[in-house]
């Protein structure tokens, strides 16, 4: 066991608790960045003047008639700039732009005494336009070849060879929606200037590093000028990691030019018109599989849409392609990648990282090709998991550690869901109800744990202990719910050996603990896992020594547990109270700052070969639908999931973790219906779904009925905190068996053996028409959403009578 | 009268309205005073973070403790009435210890029912306000048949319906629900349910030339109607308080018709039934108690327990919305309706009452005063809505019929559809081709392939014109295959 995972006596880790601000969360008493801004005076509310089309150049902008607005204060324009005009770190994201680039672009801000007056001096703002053609959409932009960015090849094997070799080749395409974050607290920052005219920002974002570096260049200031701390976010989800520094920055310029605190929220309309998404993407492929339906080789090719900027996309598209393997072992693949550069907002990272894209392209693949090849879903499955002991790599050259994890939550999800049972219950059901069908799908996950840019795989912490004995931990994450404080204060009791009471977190803030890697790619307890320990390790190394003395023994003999010292083999005991006054009154440094990077980590962006991760999350998941053939709506009636997380650090929240990142994905893949208008008209480029009105997220009538979730038990880690894995993103993907079991049935709604193609998101209506396909005995849409699949397969719906 | 002496009881506390403007949230008007816990989600009454409770006039009790959408919510609405937040459900612990939680508090605080935990406040007040609900008893769960709605505890999800969370997965939040016993005798809030709710304040409220006016009688609302043609008239403000959020709409007179005695009748007569125009849909749902079985479809369906807890029909009938829920199932209902002006009443039957997208032959100075429904009902009825998800949506389509089968022949048939047309309309031609038929499979057939050609469904965000088109006809095929076989159809 690696000095990293060991566990002490009666270790912290491990225990069940709820999140530490439970009871400020059900008490309304846990504070947002927006709650401050009512327990601040005299502060200026920033308002977005957006230009609703979707591509102009700029020629005119008249300020003027904003300031006649009664409480308008100021118009922040690109002349305000003292640093660098840049929202981005590729100066390809103009914080003032000379282009709208997309409809509800914000060229400019308006300050005032309240919102309403900024939201009126907003209105007043003249903008005079050049009007541009725009591309609005994936297949647009891809015909037009607008592309961005870098070009992405991996590649493994022989894949002519492979295809030489598969007994059926099979070739498609599907293109698939983006997904809106949603997270319940919009984008807000709230910025104030000190006696010296230092910036202080709160902001809701998982990247207060970057948010404070943004700042600084657009404020032409070193970075020791600007702090920014971030209280806790109403959810994050990737949405927060690289969109809130330009927004930071406008409060920050505000601030700075007026003075006063600055006070900057979007609204959810704005934050839905103006802030990156998850990609969508569109995928052409070509498969072989010899003739007992192992895949010989992959010919694919991934495209993402960016939107305007560049934001994350390369690394969004890196890890999309690194995932198109999934669990299955490919043996030959190509696969390119592209990033489309469309007049949409720019997309970002959202829970998986173009992980769940690549993934959902494979799947795709699979589950349209079972029937052509005549095996049951599940069978294929199977047969193409990567097998322990077998020297299998991925397509980028990584050896697949733990591959017998995968087999063993597999059959784990098939055992306590009584998978056999219930699909001769289904057939049965299915028999006997011509117009409702049951399915049950099961698929699996395997993602890539750590950055893919090497660098970003470290992380701080700074750790103070008290005279009184209590302990105060900073680290570089961020709180978006995901419960990372609380795991970080069970790490920190755990190596202090000290009760969860003792340990208090503070606020994330950016003096405290310098050049933070985001909250992002599931890697916060891992990183600041490990930054804690190490500097807890420090403080209890130091503390040894004193006990040591006190109670006559070697400091490699003392144990502190449970807040108390001994000595291997003595009853003599001291407090950790008395210990710490002890140490304090000895001269011993009782603070420390801790640090951890991660080992054995290697990637070439380049040649696209590497090991970029450092161990493999895996999951199963098994769900029951049912579909009313009459109309294509459905429910979720039963989901089991044995689910990978190591030794979980905190069970309760990594349980929750893996519930609510099914359902977040069970929404991107069902519900969550992203349209933009795509005609001619004046509306072009507009967001049509920029309000919870019309922009549908899960409810509780989408939650399982039945919903089974179970940790792999034995499950350590060797190379992470506590043995430990990540868990944010990963379980996101069990949601795929929730589609997969809409696409079966759909296809028990038909003739047996019908390949059956399902958009995504998988609607009522999408679900509807593949019903329609599957009894004609045809394939549906060609996977696109709606409109696509669309007009061929709708063209002569009308004939059938559909019952 | 007082023009700015409007005040109302927060958390136990008096507290005057002013200085916020007559259009001001309840949600900002708390969270201007500190009580930042109610959060704005989405501002449009569809995400629930904003919930708080008011003391309403009871249905089982004398007072009732109702969630709703402080976000649409105008404070000045809120004259002389109590509202509790969840700053107010938990017992302040003595100085320096953490309050004491409040039993809902207490379940979701244990069993991770929070995880960002902005949505939680609101989902605590709609929590509460279902555990406070008189007539939540527990039941014995039934062998073998589970109820994924409903708790062991009485406790019905529907009260959660119009809230979002973007993190649990809602299972934890469920466990919550479904572990919260009944309050004790000694709650404070449970004994406030046996006083008198707070009457109605007579309001004018005004700052800066705008008025928020509720009027003490529907003759004085009348006169002020005919006085002001521009005033905008609210019952629970879940329309007009998206416009004043969403699209920056201001009135300079808003006039609250709500309390209105004269619109909070609800009567079944011999030959009709009559609902008080503005009776909150949660309160006919509750009073009328499966008396119209149609209705009794429609509510569950119809936005959430928040919005149900605030809208009328009124309301729902005077926004004339061509994707209203309402008017499908009362045009099937043949349901007329009653407007009363300033001279006197006239009766409308709901199928001459629209005449084009969001228009009627209501006169600004008329209110709808009641919605009549002829007895007796035919006896087949069901309601369809197509949407993209079960709980709190908007229709890409709806269906509402109403037959009368007798010896295997359609004696009567009455259709009404929203989301085809600019206006909710009757399926004429639909009807015809079933009236005098025998309700066979040729007959739906041929009915399904009429109804498939009514009306003129577009394309949106919502629904392809195809797909809205083609439900039209599977609605009527369900229906058969409804009426035809004990098998559970999926509904």
């Amino acid at each position: 066991m690696s000095h990293l995972s060991e566990r002490p006596e009666k270790p912290v880790v491990g225990v069940p608790l709820p999140h530490e601000s439970a009871v400020q969360h059900v008490t309304g008493a846990a504070l947002y960045t927006d709650d401050l801004v009512y327990r601040t005076k005299d502060v200026l509310h920033a308002y977005p003047v957006q230009v609703m089309t979707a591509h102009a150049r700029i020629t005119a902008l008249r300020t003027e008639p904003a300031l006649k607005v009664p409480g308008v204060v100021r118009v922040l324009t690109k002349d305000d700039v003292p640093g660098v005009n840049d929202a981005g770190m590729k100066h390809d994201e103009p914080l003032f732009p000379d282009e709208v680039m997309f409809h509800g672009h914000a060229v400019a801000w308006v300050l005032g005494e309240t919102l309403e007056a900024a939201r009126l001096g907003a209105a007043a703002v003249e903008v005079e336009l050049e009007e541009l053609p725009s591309l609005v959409t994936l297949e647009e932009a891809m015909a037009a070849g607008s592309y961005h960015g870098a070009r992405p090849v991996m590649e493994t094997g022989d894949i002519d060879a492979g295809f030489a070799d598969s007994a059926h080749v099979f070739t498609g395409e599907f293109q698939f929606s983006g997904q809106e974050h949603f997270y319940l607290e919009t984008h807000a920052s709230l910025a104030q200037i000190d006696e010296n005219g230092q910036v202080f920002i709160q902001s809701s974002t998982q990247h207060p590093s970057e948010t404070q570096e943004i700042v600084a260049h657009v404020l032409g200031v070193p970075s020791h000028e600007v702090t920014v701390q971030c209280l806790r976010m109403g959810g994050g989800f990737g949405g927060k990691e690289m969109q809130p520094h330009g927004f930071a920055a406008i409060a920050a310029l505000g601030a700075k030019l007026t003075g006063r605190p600055v006070r900057f929220r979007l609204n959810r309309t704005q934050d839905l018109t103006m802030s990156g998404k998850r990609h969508g993407f569109h995928a052409r492929w070509r498969i072989g599989f010899d003739a007992e339906g192992r895949i010989q080789a992959l010919d694919a090719t991934l495209v993402a849409d960016g939107g305007w900027s560049l934001d994350l996309s390369e690394p969004v598209l890196a890890r999309a392609l690194c995932h198109i393997d999934n669990t299955y072992w490919i043996p030959n693949a190509r696969v390119a990648g592209l990033i489309a550069k469309t007049n949409t907002v720019s997309n970002t990272a959202f829970r998986g990282f173009g992980g769940p894209q690549g993934m959902l392209v494979i799947e795709d693949i699979l589950g349209r090709c079972a029937p052509r090849l005549g095996l049951d879903p599940t069978e294929l499955r199977e047969r193409n998991f990567y097998r322990p002991g077998q020297g299998q790599t991925t397509p980028y050259g990584q050896p697949v550690t733990q591959a017998e994890r995968l087999t063993t939550v597999w059959q784990q999800v098939k055992e306590s869901g009584s998978i056999a049972d219930r699909k001769r219950e289904i057939a049965a059901f299915n028999a006997a109800h011509p117009h409702t069908k049951r399915a049950l799908a099961l698929t699996g996950v395997k993602f890539g744990i750590s950055f893919n840019l090497t660098a970003f795989n470290q992380g701080g912490a700074l750790v103070l202990i008290y005279k009184d004995g209590s302990v105060l931990i900073n680290h570089g994450g961020t709180e978006m719910g995901q419960g990372l404080h609380t795991k970080m204060i069970q790490v920190a009791a755990t190596t202090l050996g000290i009760p969860v009471h003792k340990v208090r977190l503070a606020p994330t803030r950016t003096d405290k603990v310098p050049n933070t890697s985001a909250t992002a790619a599931s890697s916060g307890a891992d990183l600041n896992g490990g930054a804690v320990k190490n500097a807890c390790e420090q403080l209890r190394d130091r503390l040894l020594q004193v006990a040591a003395t006190q109670l006559g023994a070697n400091p490699s003999d003392v144990r502190i547990v449970d807040g108390v010292a001994r000595a291997l083999g003595s009853d003599k005991e001291l407090a950790w109270d008395d210990l710490v006054h002890t140490a304090y009154f000895q001269r011993v440094q009782l603070s420390a700052a801790g640090f951890y990077r991660t080992e054995g980590l290697h990637w070439d962006a380049r040649s696209f070969r590497g090991s970029p991760f450092k161990y493999f999350a895996y999951g199963a998941a098994a769900t029951e639908v049912e579909v009313d053939g009459f109309t294509g709506a459905y429910r979720i009636r039963r989901v089991d999931i044995v689910h990978d997380v190591g030794d979980s650090l905190s069970p309760m929240i990594d349980i929750g973790q893996v519930e609510g990142g099914f359902v977040q994905g069970a929404g991107w893949l069902t519900l969550e219906d992203l349209r933009w208008d795509t005609g001619d008209g004046p509306n072009r480029g507009r967001l049509l779904t920029q309000a919870a009105s019309t922009y549908k997220l899960p409810s509780f009538s989408e939650m399982p009925e039945e919903f089974h979730v179970t940790l792999l038990e034995n499950a350590t880690e060797e190379g992470a905190v506590y043995g430990s894995k990540a868990v944010g993103e990963p379980p996101l993907m069990l949601a795929f068996s929730v589609r997969e079991a809409l696409r079966q049935a759909a296809a028990a709604f038909g003739p047996a053996g019908v390949s059956v193609e399902l958009a995504s998101p998988a609607t009522p209506e999408a679900v509807y028409w593949a019903i329609q396909a599957a009894r004609r005995g045809t394939a549906g849409g060609n996977g696109h959403a709606a409109e696509g699949a669309g007009g061929r397969v709708r063209a002569d719906a009308e004939a059938l009578s559909g019952a | 009268m007082a023009k700015t002496t409007a005040r109302i009881t927060v958390n136990g506390e008096d507290t005057p309205i002013a200085p916020a403007a007559p259009h001001t949230t309840t949600l900002d008007f708390l969270r201007e005073r500190g009580l930042t816990g109610t959060k704005e989600g989405c501002a449009e009454g569809e995400c629930g973070a904003c919930s708080v409770l008011v003391a309403r006039p009871g249905v089982n009790k004398p007072t009732d403790w109702v969630a709703v959408n402080a976000c649409l919510v105008p404070v000045a609405a809120l004259d002389g009435q109590e509202i509790v937040t969840s700053e107010g459900l938990a017992a302040r612990g003595a100085p320096g210890t953490p309050p004491a939680l409040h039993p809902v508090q207490q379940e979701m605080a244990v069993r991770g029912g929070s995880q960002c935990g902005y949505c939680t406040p609101g989902f605590i007040c709609s929590m509460a306000a279902e555990y406070y609900r008189p007539d939540r008893c527990a039941h014995p769960e039934q062998d073998g048949a589970t109820d994924p709605e409903h708790g062991p505890n009485g406790f019905d999800l529907h009260a959660l319906s119009g809230n979002l969370c973007r993190c649990t997965g809602y299972r934890p939040i469920r466990d919550a629900a479904f572990a919260v016993g009944q309050p004790d005798e000694d709650d404070p809030l449970a004994r406030r349910r046996e006083q008198a709710p707070p009457e109605p304040a007579v309001t004018d409220y005004s700052l800066d030339g705008s008025s928020f006016v509720r009027p003490a009688s529907l003759a004085e609302t009348l006169r002020l109607l005919r006085e002001r043609p521009d005033a905008v008239v609210v019952a629970g403000s879940t329309d007009w308080g998206v416009e004043v959020n969403l699209r920056g709409r201001r009135a300079d007179c808003t006039v609250a018709v709500d309390r209105l005695p004269e619109l909070r009748e609800l009567r079944v007569a011999d030959d009709h039934i009559e609902i008080g125009a503005a009776l909150t849909l949660t309160e006919i749902e509750r009073r009328l108690d499966g008396t119209v079985p149609l209705l009794d479809e429609l509510f569950p369906q119809f936005a959430s327990r928040l919005i149900r807890n605030s809208a009328t029909l009124g309301g729902n009938l005077g926004t004339g919305s061509p994707i209203g829920d309402s008017p499908p199932v009362l045009l099937a209902l043949e349901a007329s309706v009653v407007l009363a002006g300033a001279d006197g009443e006239r009766v409308v039957p709901l199928a001459e009452y629209f005449t084009g997208y969001r228009q009627s032959v209501r006169r600004p100075d008329e209110l709808i005063r009641s919605v009549r429904i002829p007895l007796p009902l035919s006896p087949v009825t069901a309601f369809h809505k197509i949407a993209k998800r079960r709980f709190d949506d908007i229709s890409s389509v709806a269906v509402a019929f109403a037959l009368g089968i007798e010896d295997g022949v359609v004696r009567k048939a009455r259709i009404g559809l929203g989301g085809v047309a600019a206006t909710p309309i009757r399926a004429l031609d639909t009807e015809a081709a079933l009236e005098g038929r025998p309700w066979t499979p040729e007959t739906a057939e041929a009915a399904a392939r009429v109804l498939r050609g009514e009306g003129t469904p577009m394309d949106d965000h919502r629904a392809s014109s195809l797909y809205r088109s083609a439900m039209l006809g599977q609605s009527l095929l369900k229906l058969y295959a409804q009426t035809q076989t004990t098998e559970a159809v999926s509904s």
